[in-house]
């Protein structure tokens, strides 16, 4: 699946933008498998800070990321406003604990702008590039680099 | 699908067809040679034949199909099944296995195997007698008609159709309507789509002359005069005859990408023998070469007139052939529908026999009955969960609800065992494997061993057995290797020269206790205990009971051995024994009697999905202890604690003292030290040895849970098992019980280290 989503169709592909405190962030539609509520997390031992624990999703065991806090950003006390996206990383799920979802947006290449160079590579490792629309900045977030191999974030 | 999942499915099915001809041949042999038999050894060779064919394995094709050829001459009565021919038939069905099982891990078979053999079965068809001997009467009166079907069923593979205006007359013999090769009338009509979709008629027609021998004709009567032709449409027609011994299927395999783009009709022909001579077809003989020169217009310019006379006469023809095809269609269809019903009856017939005995069965997917156990599963947690919600609504709750609830639990824990008897398998297939091991091992290191077992009908998850060879049969080497003394030693010390090694199974408490014990040696645990400080795994100093020290023989990279040999001695064996068996849910356990032997005692959960837990809560944290490894709860009192260096706490039970665990610690989810009185103990039993109480806040109460994996999504937590669901819907994470007592135990050792530093 996430190979469907790296190629670009002639129309643009689909990104479902979010909100993380007051920045906007977007994953490919394609990776994205469902988007609940807020449930409380069962937390997990000798697991980072970022990891809040784990949900059951229809009998399936669910671990829960706090965006926020992953993308190095302040770390977000959950609560029932908050929403988790439930995302398909390679072949495994994870949720992501964010503020809101904002928008479905079909987006061409060409609109696509290249991170800025700022200072912290950590910023720029997530970063695919930046959308600008209606004078919002929305970055494009690369799912696989946040979670490059999740069996050695947790251990 | 991707081609090796389907290739791993021809493969199992494979197995079955030769297993299907080895009893069938066996049978044959006994004498029995009644039609059904021969039929049913046919078609198994036959299948093997087919779809190894669609799989490229040359070997198994060319092999198979002249022990095909051999076998339709006794089907046909051609050839009688005495004694000779049956061990000409049985060999090849080895060789035949052998041959699958080479195609399958890609090696070769030694053709010297296979030549003498193909000589026999060609020798056998041809109505001759395989090495001269016996019943010469019988086969040389059959030699008349044999070489002629002999012939006739000669392998028509070879690319490159010939058009054969073939006539039915060579075959005299009535009783070969179901023997010989079926033909097929396929009338294609591409539409044009068929054409812009990057098929090309010519080519399926090419492929479809390698199924057999093939005429075509071709409807060329849309064909639009040259002004009015467009060059992107599709306008001809093929009826198309072809003798083929692939079946229907094959036929339409070939048209499969092209199926939804042009009018395809398939109609097996049968009784045409007697209407085809009536045939007044002149077949237009159509050469595929000029297809593939994708010049059909400018051909069509030159010979526009051409086309216009070839034009009517294909008309006359098509009428002639549509009529000729109306009568054969009924007679064919007839014919059709009794052969399938008598084919129907043999399969049906066939089905009953297999696997033993009377009970028919049937081959599920592994996958569908994994989802049924799911499911099940998620039946139990929400029949959990409906009766929470019931005792915390409605507390005294009505007699009706109450009597439903109970009715439902009870349904729901048959149903649930039911599905799980469904992958229950009996160890014996495993068992077996381990006695050809015994032998291997004992000839290669020159002892004189037995394997005895006993519970061999024990039944098992499915996916245990899967897992549970390797682990046997390192156990079963090392004990033969290490274990078994050579049999001079052995007499030296009174004992039989051969030695024994047993292998039991049986259920115990809702577990599956298999023991391997063997009469050998023992454990040295002198040796073992040198070693281990060897290699550091303990302090010089360290004071291990008997037990501790049988168990470090699992640590990992452990060997006493001096030499490393074929068998054992590379230290990776019983580690990898232990982690294979932990990761089925079970345990092992060493009892060792210097000179007497050693017996490992392995005890695996009876399925994998479902536990019996003690529910506890441990710093606000909802856990579950798997109930099989406590063994005692106890609240404890303060003077029964003792405080032992500078960290460690210990329970003062019955007159033993046994370590404290803060579990709370150990997961983090404190950072201060629990007080033991405030809590409750719970006395559990580890692997490692020894025992060790854990503490925990409070006791919610004891049930059954569905296990679900952390690894699917997340990854392996030490101390954590795995996880599930309770009846609020929420997660609860399942302790492992084995490493927490193992992490705590990495505190002891500490702690004694530092004693000893300070002296």
């Amino acid at each position: 699946m996430s190979d469907i989503a790296k190629t670009v169709s002639h129309s643009g592909r689909e990104l479902i933008a979010f909100r993380i405190g007051e920045q906007e962030f977007t994953v490919n539609v394609m990776n994205v498998r469902e988007i609940r509520g807020w449930t409380r997390a069962t937390p997990m031992p000798h697991s980072p800070a970022f990891m809040l624990g784990v949900i059951n999703l229809r009998g399936v065991v669910l671990p829960i990321i706090d965006l926020s806090a992953r993308l190095g950003m302040k770390p977000v006390e959950p609560s029932a406003r908050h929403v988790i996206i439930v995302t398909q990383v390679r072949d495994k799920l994870v949720g992501l604990l964010v503020d809101a979802v904002s928008d479905i947006l079909t987006v061409k290449e060409e609109i696509i702008q290249p991170t800025p160079e700022v200072a912290s590579d950590h910023e720029r490792s997530f970063a695919r590039g930046i959308l600008a629309i209606d004078n919002r900045m929305i970055c494009l977030m690369e799912l696989e680099a946040i979670f490059p191999d999740i069996e050695s974030e947790a251990a | 699908m991707d081609m090796n999942e389907i290739k791993e499915i021809f493969f199992q099915e494979c197995e079955e067809q030769l297993a299907e001809l080895e009893s069938g041949l066996l049978k044959m042999n006994d004498g029995e040679t009644d039609s059904e038999t021969v039929n049913a050894v046919f078609r198994a060779v036959h299948s093997i034949k087919g779809g190894a064919g669609a799989f490229g394995l040359d070997d198994l094709v060319a092999f198979a199909h002249v022990f095909e050829t051999t076998l339709d001459c006794v089907r046909s009565n051609k050839l009688d099944p005495g004694p000779d021919v049956m061990k000409v038939m049985l060999k090849s069905a080895d060789v035949l296995a052998d041959l699958t099982i080479a195609a399958r891990d890609g090696n070769k078979v030694d053709p010297s195997r296979t030549t003498g053999l193909v000589k026999d079965l060609e020798l056998l068809a041809n109505g001759e007698a395989p090495t001269g001997a016996s019943s010469a009467p019988e086969p040389v009166a059959k030699a008349a008609p044999a070489p002629v079907e002999a012939v006739a069923a000669k392998p028509t593979d070879d690319s490159g159709f010939q058009p054969i205006p073939f006539s039915f007359d060579d075959f005299g013999d009535e009783k070969e309507e179901v023997a010989e090769t079926p033909s097929f009338e396929v009338t294609f009509k591409p539409r044009s789509d068929l054409y812009s979709k990057g098929n090309d008629a010519a080519l399926l027609l090419r492929d479809l002359s390698r199924l057999g021998d093939m005429s075509i004709n071709c409807d060329m009567s849309r064909l639009p005069p040259l002004d009015q032709l467009d060059p992107e449409a599709a306008y001809f027609r093929w009826t198309i005859w072809i003798k083929t011994d692939k079946g229907e299927d094959a036929i339409r395999q070939i048209f499969e990408f092209a199926e939804w783009d042009c009018e395809l009709e398939i109609k097996a022909r049968s009784e045409a023998p007697e209407t085809a001579e009536e045939l007044p077809m002149q077949p237009i003989p159509f050469d595929l070469s000029m297809l593939d020169e994708d010049s059909i217009a400018s051909e069509a310019d030159e010979s526009g007139a051409n086309v216009a006379a070839a034009a009517s006469t294909a008309k006359e023809t098509a009428k002639a052939t549509v009529q000729i095809v109306q009568a054969t269609a009924g007679a064919a269809a007839a014919a059709a529908e009794r052969r399938d019903g008598g084919d129907r009856r043999e399969a049906a017939a066939a089905k009953a026999d297999t696997s033993g005995g009377a009970n028919p069965t049937i081959r599920v997917d592994l996958d569908r009955v994994d989802r049924l156990i799911n499911l099940v599963g998620e039946l139990v947690i929400n029949q959990a969960m409906l009766a929470q919600s019931v005792i915390e609504n409605d507390q005294s709750g009505t007699q009706g609800i109450n009597m439903g609830l109970d009715e439902l639990q009870q349904l729901t824990r048959e149903i649930q065992d039911s599905v799980m008897a469904i992958r229950a398998q009996p160890v014996k297939p495993v068992f077996q494997r381990m006695s050809r091991i015994v032998r291997e091992v004992a000839d290669m290191v020159g002892k004189s061993v037995r394997l005895i077992t006993e519970g061999e009908n024990t039944e098992v998850d499915k996916t245990v057995i899967d897992k549970l060879a390797e682990p046997l049969t390192h156990m079963i080497r090392n004990s033969v290797d290490h274990g078994i003394e050579p049999p001079e030693k052995r007499a030296a010390l009174g004992k039989p020269a051969e030695g024994t090694v047993k292998l039991t199974a049986k259920h115990r408490s809702g577990r599956i206790v298999i023991e391997l014990s063997d009469d050998g040696a023992g454990i040295n645990r002198e040796r073992v205990r040198q070693k281990a400080i060897e290699n550091e795994l303990i302090p010089a100093d360290a004071n291990l009971s008997d037990e501790e020290i049988d168990n470090l023989i699992f640590m990992p990279g452990f060997s006493t051995a001096d030499k490393i040999t074929d068998v054992s001695g590379r230290g990776v064996g019983m580690d990898v024994v232990k982690r294979s068996i932990q990761a089925l849910g079970g345990r092992i356990s060493i009892q060792s009697r210097p000179g007497h032997g050693s017996s490992f005692i392995m005890s695996l959960p009876l399925t994998l999905a479902v536990l019996d837990g003690m529910v506890v809560t441990v710093a606000n944290q909802t856990l579950v202890v798997p109930l099989t490894a406590i063994v005692e709860t106890l609240q404890p009192e303060a003077k029964a604690i003792h405080s032992f260096g500078a960290n460690q706490k210990l329970i003062a039970i019955r007159n033993s003292f046994c370590p404290l665990v803060d579990v709370g610690r150990i997961l983090n989810y404190r950072s201060t030290a629990a007080n033991p009185v405030d809590g409750v103990a719970l006395l559990v039993e580890s692997e490692g040895g020894g025992q060790r109480a854990l503490m925990v806040d409070a006791i919610q109460g004891q049930r059954q849970v569905v296990i679900k994996s952390l690894e699917a999504n997340y990854t392996h937590v030490p101390g954590i098992a795995a996880a599930t669901i309770l009846g609020d819907g929420r997660v609860a994470l399942i302790l492992d019980v084995d490493s927490v007592v193992a992490a705590s135990r990495g505190q002891v050792l500490k702690i004694d280290g530092a004693l000893a530093a300070t002296g």
